[in-house]
């Protein structure tokens, strides 16, 4: 977007329709397509096309779904399950407001694309406690004062229990180290780092 | 869920570590539509011709609107002024400049679309060069504050001992991890409502009032949930009015995100400074001259000022103290004021001057610094309200062990670490507003407090609850504090270090109020004065009360004093010798901000400010390439914020001691004390450590190996 002054983008679809039906086999490309494509209707056909089957598990709870290619992990969440727990910081996979666990390993949902998760079962802040008992992390994070506006909170504390879960907390100093990927700009992390440390020396399985 | 640790924990911690807090983007509203800005890729010019076929053609695309085809918004009508009307102009004032919206049925959609947008534009030559504008006569500088003098101007220049350098700092940027945008419904006989990103629900509101020329009334903002701001969400930018503009074109609810890389450019930044500070000093170090020159950046199409020298005048005491502040309007955005403002600006290169000053007469920086404060603030001639400064150096040198600090730089090595302290001092006005508090006490034994304020982190909800737990003899969890609703009783923006100072002394007198109506009652049905209010509204039939209070803005003594907010920023760093890498080993702040009404919540402010001083001093850099008025490192990955492997564990002490004039609680704010001065303490350890002066925020590895 940042350079549509000059950039190529005019060059849609439509157009290499046209360029694959010239230069490579027409059979390929049904004429329906491609009239489509000359009356500019071609994006409305391709949107029935183009949503991809997906069946996946968020917090236990099995969806089967139609999403286009493009829909994120994160946005699946936020936008279409309204799972809104998990957050967009960046969408760059810079700031890890997005951590969510993908089959038990923490993953930057902005980097993933909904339809990789395919059979997965993902987890983010709104599965972590059970009912209304507070994951001891959840906990840890209130006694320690790990966070201020609360936005990368859900991130840091999926982000914790994985680190945690890896065996990457063994010192403060490793937390750090470990928990660097999540930013917080209120600058909670020396909370933070107590609330993780208390919780990996309770020593329960979390 | 009913869960307390303890009374000092966040009163909406359940909610952040659940993940159902909401913040502004995330309530579901029936037709939700999704908005994605275009913008300018050029500098400096106008905008010839828009072509939006392709974008509008694109499936699932409801409009493109633009400075051609808006809707009326009747304020900005008239011609001419500032601030920036959006798509009532053709003109480009900046790159990354907001020039169309896209709105489609879902985010991936007005995305795509937005890419088909293409524009054509007319550039003219602009400028975006802040440093090489100060010496450029041809460049405008704009006045940013009259000019002050004290006694004799520039009378350090005579001094025995003389400090004259200059100091640098480049373009900040707020970044709060939630990103910036609205939901904007404007509904039937315009009734507007919008999910806003605020620190002041009211200021969005009035806001959105002249714009469109329609009541406040008829706007509800809500804004319960803010993902932090730090000063860029003090005013209503244009990317907001675009989209609320675009749900009344489409009479539906668009929701607008920003990305990352438009936070750099659409939502201000903390200018760029350019400071020259000149200190005179007798040889046995008393002050006898300060000459703070300073110069920021600022925008052509908006100005914008701070309080970068006002430290400088009254901070220590000298009889000759002068001062000017200049602005340089730029090509870029508009900058706004973030945490610290200007304060933190000047305060680095005050503080920085200062340590130079004490270096060069052989002393102890501390005794420097005790040696020259002021008994009454100079620059008034009138008393403090309180300050526990000198009590503050002791504690807190006490606690780093600054007695292991030796005067002579490069003094301790550990292995290829060169150790060394700093210290700098921070101050910060202890501002109080005007509010009004609504207070319902009810039969059930619960109280209900309600104020139009807002809380971007620092515990608004938390530390009112807490005033009126104890004023109310009430338990915490029995009292709910309602915020970020423009319909509740009106309340200043969350800005200035105020919010605690000007709500709660309103939470105060609302508590006040009700207690002696439950007396009253109490006399009235014969029971005893001491009688708990519960009991009192049971005999008396009353299932609840309810009052509202403005409170008044100043104890009508404040007039005869000075009130501030002080800090103090020891660290201790360690620089490796070969790479020049620069690590904070041990940080203590100590606060002088009166009574501490919330000590879990206050602890963490003072503990983020130290966190952000330490990108300020070491890490945080936007950096624009002059060439094309553009930033090129617009995203987390190269424009470094602190993350936690930056941060070691901060004491944080408070000196605890009411303020017997701000307001009844005797407390003064802190969220700006808790990052002024840190970069100079930290710049001050540097120094300290390796003898080199490193006068350019931020303080690099390139820097410390080339001094």
């Amino acid at each position: 977007m940042a350079e549509i002054d000059k950039n190529q983008s005019g060059d849609t679809r439509r157009d290499f329709l046209k360029k694959s039906s010239l230069f490579t086999a027409l059979s390929l490309t049904p004429l329906t397509v491609l009239k489509a494509a000359d009356q500019k209707v071609d994006e409305r056909f391709a949107e029935l096309f183009e949503k991809i089957p997906l069946n996946l598990k968020v917090n236990n709870k099995a969806y089967t779904l139609k999403v286009e290619p493009r829909v994120t992990l994160l946005d699946l969440l936020r936008e279409q399950l309204h799972l809104t727990g998990t957050k967009k910081g960046c969408d760059h996979g810079q700031c890890g407001a997005c951590t969510v666990h993908v089959d038990g390993v923490r993953v930057n949902s902005c980097l993933s694309l909904a339809a990789m998760n395919e059979g997965k079962s993902i987890t983010t802040i709104e599965g972590l406690a059970k009912g209304d008992e507070l994951h001891p992390m959840q906990a840890a994070f209130i006694k320690h004062d790990g966070f201020q506006c609360g936005y990368c909170t859900p991130g840091q504390i999926m982000s914790a229990v994985a680190c945690v879960r890896e065996g990457h907390a063994n010192s403060k100093d490793e937390i750090r180290e470990y928990m660097s990927g999540n930013i917080c700009r209120c600058g909670a992390y020396p909370n933070i780092v107590d609330a993780i440390h208390e919780v990996k020396e309770g020593g329960k399985v979390i | 869920m009913e869960f307390f640790i303890d009374e000092n924990d966040r009163v909406d911690g359940i909610e952040k570590v659940t993940g159902k807090a909401k913040y502004f983007a995330e309530y579901q509203l029936p037709g939700l539509t999704y908005g994605v800005l275009v913008t300018s890729t050029i500098t400096k010019g106008k905008i010839i011709a828009i072509d939006t076929k392709a974008a509008k053609n694109a499936p699932g695309v409801l409009d493109v609107l633009s400075h051609l085809n808006k809707p009326s918004a009747a304020g900005y009508e008239q011609a001419g002024g500032s601030p920036m009307k959006i798509f009532y102009t053709d003109q480009v004032f900046f790159n990354g400049q907001p020039i169309a919206i896209v709105v489609a049925d879902t985010f991936e959609r007005a995305t795509y679309a937005a890419s088909l947008v293409k524009v054509s534009y007319e550039k003219t030559a602009f400028n975006t060069d802040f440093e090489a504008s100060i010496k450029d006569a041809a460049v405008k500088k704009l006045q940013g504050a009259p000019p002050y003098v004290r006694g004799i101007a520039d009378a350090y220049k005579t001094a025995e001992v003389k400090v004259e350098q200059t100091y640098k700092m480049p373009v900040e940027t707020h970044n709060p991890m939630e990103l910036h945008g609205i939901i904007a419904d404007w509904g039937v006989n315009d009734k507007v409502t919008v999910y806003a990103k605020t620190q002041g629900v009211k200021s969005t509101q009035n806001t959105i009032a002249n714009v469109f020329k329609i009541p406040a009334e008829n706007i509800q903002v809500n804004s319960q949930f803010v993902g932090g701001g730090f000063g860029m969400a003090l005013r209503t930018w244009p990317l907001e009015i675009a989209a609320i503009m675009a749900s009344k074109q489409l009479k539906k609810p668009v929701k607008l995100i920003i990305t990352r890389d438009q936070m750099f450019t659409m939502v201000g930044n903390r200018p760029a400074a350019y400071q020259k500070i000149g200190l005179g000093a007798t040889k046995d170090g008393k002050i006898t001259g300060i000459t703070h020159t300073a110069f920021g950046q600022s925008a052509t199409y908006e100005n914008f000022t701070e309080g970068v020298v006002n430290m400088s005048k009254f901070m220590y005491d000298s009889e000759n103290v002068n001062t000017n502040y200049y602005v340089i309007p730029l090509d870029m955005g508009v900058p706004i004021w973030m945490r610290g403002p200007g304060e933190a600006t000047g305060a680095f290169a005050l503080e920085s001057a200062i340590d130079e000053m004490a270096f060069a007469l052989d002393m102890d920086p501390l005794d420097f610094r005790a040696k020259n404060d002021p008994e009454q603030d100079p620059s008034q001639k009138r008393p403090f309200s309180s300050k526990y400064i000198k009590e503050a150096y002791k504690l807190g040198a006490a606690k780093i062990g600054w007695n292991n600090r030796k005067n002579k730089p490069g003094s301790i090595v550990e292995g290829s670490w060169q150790i060394g302290y700093g210290v700098s001092v921070g101050v910060f006005n202890a501002g109080r507003g005007r509010a009004s508090v609504k207070g319902i006490l009810k039969a059930d034994g619960t109280l209900v407090l309600q104020s139009a304020t807002s809380d971007i982190g620092p515990g608004t909800g938390t530390g009112m609850t807490l005033i009126a737990s104890k004023l109310m003899n009430i338990p915490v969890y029995k009292i709910v504090f309602e915020l970020g609703d423009s319909s509740l009783p009106p309340a200043p923006s969350q800005g200035g270090s105020a919010t605690l100072s000007t709500v709660g002394s309103a939470v105060n007198d609302v508590c006040v109020a009700l207690k002696s109506t439950i007396a009253e009652l109490a006399a009235n049905s014969n029971m005893d004065a001491t009688s708990n209010f519960v009991d009192v509204l049971k005999k008396n039939n009353l299932p609840m009360i309810e009052k509202t209070i403005q409170s008044s803005q100043n104890n009508p003594e404040a007039k005869n004093y000075s009130m501030y907010s002080f800090s103090i920023h020891f660290v201790q760093v360690k620089v490796h010798q070969l790479t020049g890498v620069v690590k904070v080993n041990k940080i203590v702040s100590v606060g002088d901000s009166g009574k501490i009404v919330s000590p879990k919540t206050a602890r963490s402010q003072m503990v983020g400010g130290a966190v952000g001083g330490i990108g300020m001093a070491l890490t945080e850099e936007a950096i624009l390439d002059n060439r094309y008025g553009r930033y090129v490192n617009n995203n987390f990955a190269d424009y470094h914020v602190p993350v936690n492997a930056d941060v070691p564990d901060i004491d944080v002490i408070f000196i605890d001691k009411p303020d017997p004039i701000v307001n009844p609680m005797g407390a003064k704010g802190m969220g700006e004390i808790a990052l002024i001065g840190f970069a100079g303490a930290v710049a001050n350890a540097v120094f300290n450590a390796t003898g080199k002066r490193i006068r350019s925020l931020p303080i690099t590895p390139d820097k410390v190996l080339e001094a």
